[in-house]
């Protein structure tokens, strides 16, 4: 199995008032091997779900509807919670969006990543001078007097770098990274970013790595997956999906790009129209009411990915129009 | 962490001159000479000539308050009326008893309110969370000298469980201990309620924070993630409300002691109120606002000590 | 207020509470009137009955009839209710709009001061109060009133402020409009809700407040009955009889009980609207 990560036909709903929110539908996603993909779409795409979906910490109103999460072998929604737990920080682990809320306050640094170390039976002090050794590992300056600070004591950045750190200390399989740049900078962005991929070539690990921000993607994915309200609507090498988009939403949201716009212009281009509700789901294409090229099927036939087979390599959009098109 | 301790000991100190001048105000609006205000109906006029000479009566208010200030800063608050026994002694003998009881209470309310929250918040509408919500809010609502009163009836005149009045046998441990026992009920169970609600709102809001998820999402065992990444947390506003509450706590412990005759700060309060013995008024009022000032003060450090983003200088 | 109240009708305790006050109003205004004996009136023959068909709960040391004197208490504890709160919250009012509306200094004045009186023994400060000026009922009002400022205080206080920074209030106040007439219009529609409800909560610590002086022997003068004063005459003989202690215990349980609980159930149905956190589904 070259594939670390396997998602199959995975759909995931929520239970709410106003009724049943579909926001995960018949997903295929795979991550190679040592490989980053990533994930890019908007607000709303259904990336949170798909994070939350694979470690298993999904809010108590959702639902898995069908479909399997094969991660190195093994699928994630079949195990127990005991065992999906012996996964969590040791062969899978996770990155947050927000550093400024995802450590404990009232613990150091030190303590809390000695604590993410609890299943190895080592000696306090060996956890420790694992800590600093991955601290200085990310870039991180005076590691040792770091650990024995508290999260609010370091800038939004180093708490970004200390989450990595945690994170890849354990030496997963798989690192799930949720948008870890959104709340920095573009400068830090950057750096984070080249931190990254060092880490990920010395490590080996295999990255998932979900951003809104293209041009981040292109400079560290290997592969893209392209998510639109709860649904893959494309995926590829990083050069298929920036060279030769095929779905629409694809091209428009590369053309929307404003790192990309070559003209000067006064009016930057937008995508007209907004989200669908994910609970009155309108038939056939989910891109159909926002699309300048829907054609009469796009209304009544869902469109699968064209091209599901094995071979991951494959360039695939979910679109009636024939590649080249559209 | 330094300034922040010496702004709030400035202010403490603050409050205590305040409420002392306060009540040596009051003092003075009374007509009727000071000295015949502070000896009561006893007053005879060489007691009085005595008195005014004693303590300076014939001069201006704030040349006595000074006075007073500064006496109570060597130690001296004047002596009791009827023994002339210096009434700091007076006060500093009883002063333990208020003490231990107010601690006791608030000790054993805490170890079983913080638990019994805790259980609530994540077994939420289980029939023990349903239970403890209703009793709790009921024990917060009937006021501790009731509870007290019913204890005294039920458990000690007609049961005779516990024994009803006083402190038991000095050097008697054991026997203190059964004195303790209904006091320390009638004062600690409002308290209980209290707790257990605020642990349980606290920790619920705690649950859904995002570092919560983050400690799961590394696999952390459950008790340790809700021991050090939510109680740890939850826990501190209940700090600050024990902090705050010790005020509501000494008046509840004053009622407590009437009812069981124990001695301490309030019965010798209500005492010397009731027997116009206003030295020891005095002397009771300023040492206990002065209790409750550090009291609150220690809270605060306390609470400074837990959370370490109160502490330092922002960064 | 139709749909307070019908919100109100689903919340099991709320509902009570609602009951159990609406009762004791009643009871109260027409204890003259139920009270089967004259509450003053001594019978020495008749000293520390049992509970029969004659004296419903029995007779004090002084063989007057509990229940008559429980009734009539009542009326005690509701007009120092009324009174205490009313002016308190007034007051709390005042000087909470002063506070958030007025200069820097006059609001760090106001706001230690809250926090000191709030914070404080009570009972300390009204034992020492009673000791210069003498016990009477009058004093006990006066000294809730005095402690209850703080908490109606407040929270006025909070609102006033928020309101103050709102934008469309600078542009009101560039137009001229007077402050008196920003907070009549602004504030004080925001603040009645918070207000009721506090003063629903604040029922139940009045009326411990007075029967605990009471108790005491510091409020009302005998023979005038108060629930506090019944207790403490029933302190004294708790040994002959139980009876008044239990006659005096219950309706203060009651009204503490009904009182929060109303209260509670009030806030849930009217703050939870600004406090609504719901969880994103994304």
């Amino acid at each position: 199995m070259s594939n670390v990560l396997q998602i199959n036909d995975l759909s995931v709903s929520y239970r709410t008032e106003q009724g049943h929110a579909r926001a995960l539908r018949h997903v295929h996603l795979s991550v190679p091997r040592g490989e980053i993909v990533g994930i890019v779409g908007e607000s709303g795409c259904g990336k949170s779900t798909l994070t939350s979906a694979i470690i298993r910490l999904l809010a108590p109103n959702a639902r898995i509807d069908g479909g399997t999460i094969d991660f190195q072998g093994r699928d994630l929604l079949a195990l127990d919670e005991r065992e999906i737990r012996d996964l969590r920080g040791a062969a899978l682990a996770m990155v947050f969006q927000d550093p400024m809320t995802s450590l404990n306050p009232v613990l150091t640094i030190g303590r809390q990543m000695s604590d993410i170390q609890f299943r190895e039976s080592v000696r306090r002090s060996e956890k420790r001078d694992r800590a600093i050794a991955m601290l200085q590992r990310v870039g991180i300056p005076e590691p040792e007097r770091r650990i024995r600070e508290y999260p609010h004591q370091l800038s939004g950045g180093m708490k970004q770098r200390v989450a990595i750190a945690m994170a890849l200390m354990m030496k997963p399989a798989l690192l799930i990274a949720d948008e870890p740049t959104t709340a920095l900078d573009a400068t830090l962005e950057v750096q984070i970013i080249h931190q990254l991929k060092e880490l990920q070539s010395e490590f080996r690990c295999s990255i998932l790595f979900i951003s809104h921000h293209l041009g981040v993607i292109a400079e560290l994915c290997d592969r893209v997956v392209v998510m639109y309200a709860g649904e893959v609507v494309e995926s590829g090498t990083v050069r298929d999906i920036f060279h030769r988009p095929q779905h629409p939403y694809t091209r428009r949201l590369l053309e929307c790009d404003p790192a990309r716009i070559s003209k000067r212009t006064r009016r930057l281009p937008i995508i007209p129209g907004g989200l669908p509700d994910p609970i009155n789901l309108p038939t056939g294409c989910i891109f159909r009411e926002r699309c300048d090229v829907a054609i009469d099927v796009c209304a009544s036939r869902w469109p699968a990915l064209s091209g599901c087979t094995e071979n991951d390599d494959e360039h695939r959009a979910a679109c009636h129009l024939p590649a080249g098109e559209s | 962490m330094l300034n922040y301790a010496a702004r709030r000991i400035g202010l403490s100190l603050l409050i205590v001159v305040l409420a002392v001048s306060l009540l040596f105000g009051m003092i003075h609006m009374i007509p009727g000479d000071p000295a015949s205000v502070l000896l009561g109906p006893r007053a005879t006029p060489e007691l009085r000539a005595e008195l005014n000479q004693r303590m300076g009566l014939d001069q201006p208010v704030m040349v006595q308050l000074g006075r007073f200030l500064l006496n109570a800063l060597r130690g001296d608050l004047g002596e009791d009326v009827f023994s002339n026994r210096p009434v700091t002694t007076i006060v500093l003998e009883q002063l333990p008893y208020t003490v231990i009881l107010v601690l006791l209470a608030i000790g054993c309310a805490a170890l079983i309110g913080i638990p019994l929250g805790c259980y609530s918040a994540i077994r939420r509408n289980s029939w023990l969370d349903r239970v403890t919500a209703v009793m709790s809010v009921s024990f917060i609502a009937v006021p501790s000298f009731i509870i007290a009163l019913y204890a005294l009836l039920i458990l000690s005149v007609k049961l005779r469980w516990f024994p009803a009045m006083g402190a038991g046998e000095t050097g008697n441990l054991p026997d203190q201990l059964r004195h303790l026992v209904l006091p320390t009920f009638a004062l600690g169970l409002g308290w209980v309620g209290y707790i257990s609600r605020l642990v349980r709102s606290s920790m619920l809001e705690v649950i859904e924070e995002q570092h919560v998820r983050t400690a799961r999402a590394f696999g952390l065992p459950e008790w340790v993630v809700i021991r050090d990444y939510a109680l740890r947390i939850a826990i501190l506003p209940t700090v600050t409300v024990i902090g705050l509450g010790i005020g509501m706590t000494l008046s509840s412990a004053l009622f407590t002691e009437i009812v069981f005759s124990r001695p301490g700060i309030g019965k010798l309060l209500h005492e010397s109120v009731m027997t116009r013995n206003y030295p020891v008024v005095m002397g009771t009022v300023l040492i206990t606002t002065i209790f409750f000032v550090v009291a609150t003060l220690l809270s605060d450090l306390v609470n400074a000590w837990l959370d370490p983003r109160l502490r330092s200088e922002s960064r | 207020m139709g749909h307070t109240l019908r919100r109100l009708r689903s919340d099991r305790l709320g509902f009570l509470g609602l009951i159990i006050v609406s009762t004791i109003v009643l009871v109260t205004i027409l204890a003259n009137v139920l009270a089967p004996y004259d509450p003053v009136d001594i019978d020495v023959d008749a000293r520390l009955l049992s509970p029969s068909s004659d004296h419903l709960l029995g007779t004090d040391q002084l063989g007057r009839d509990i229940l008559s004197r429980v009734l009539v208490g009542s009326q005690v504890a509701l007009k120092v209710s009324l009174i205490a709160i009313s002016v308190s919250l007034t007051l709390g009012l005042l000087l909470g709009m002063l506070a958030g509306f007025g200069p820097r200094w006059l609001d760090r004045v106001l706001v230690v001061g809250f926090d000191t009186v709030r914070s404080f023994p009570t009972i300390m400060f009204a034992l020492a109060v009673v000791s210069l000026i003498g016990p009477s009922l009058n004093t006990v009002i006066g000294v809730v009133i005095l402690t209850s400022i703080p908490i109606y205080g407040r929270i006025v206080r909070t609102q006033t402020l928020a309101t103050r920074d709102r934008d469309f209030i600078k542009a009101e106040q560039a137009m001229d409009a007077s402050t008196g007439r920003i907070l009549f219009r602004h504030v004080l529609p925001n603040i009645a809700a918070p207000l009721l409800i506090l003063a629903s909560m604040d029922v139940p610590v009045v009326v411990g407040m007075e029967a605990g002086l009471s108790f005491l022997g510091l409020g009302v003068s005998p023979p005038t009955p108060s629930w506090g004063s019944i207790l403490n005459d029933g302190y004294s003989f708790i040994r002959n009889s139980p009876w008044p202690i239990i006659a005096g215990g219950i309706p203060l349980i009651v009204v503490t009980l009904g009182f929060t609980f109303l209260g509670e159930a009030l806030r849930d149905i009217l703050d939870p609207k600004l406090r609504r956190s719901g969880r994103r589904a994304s």
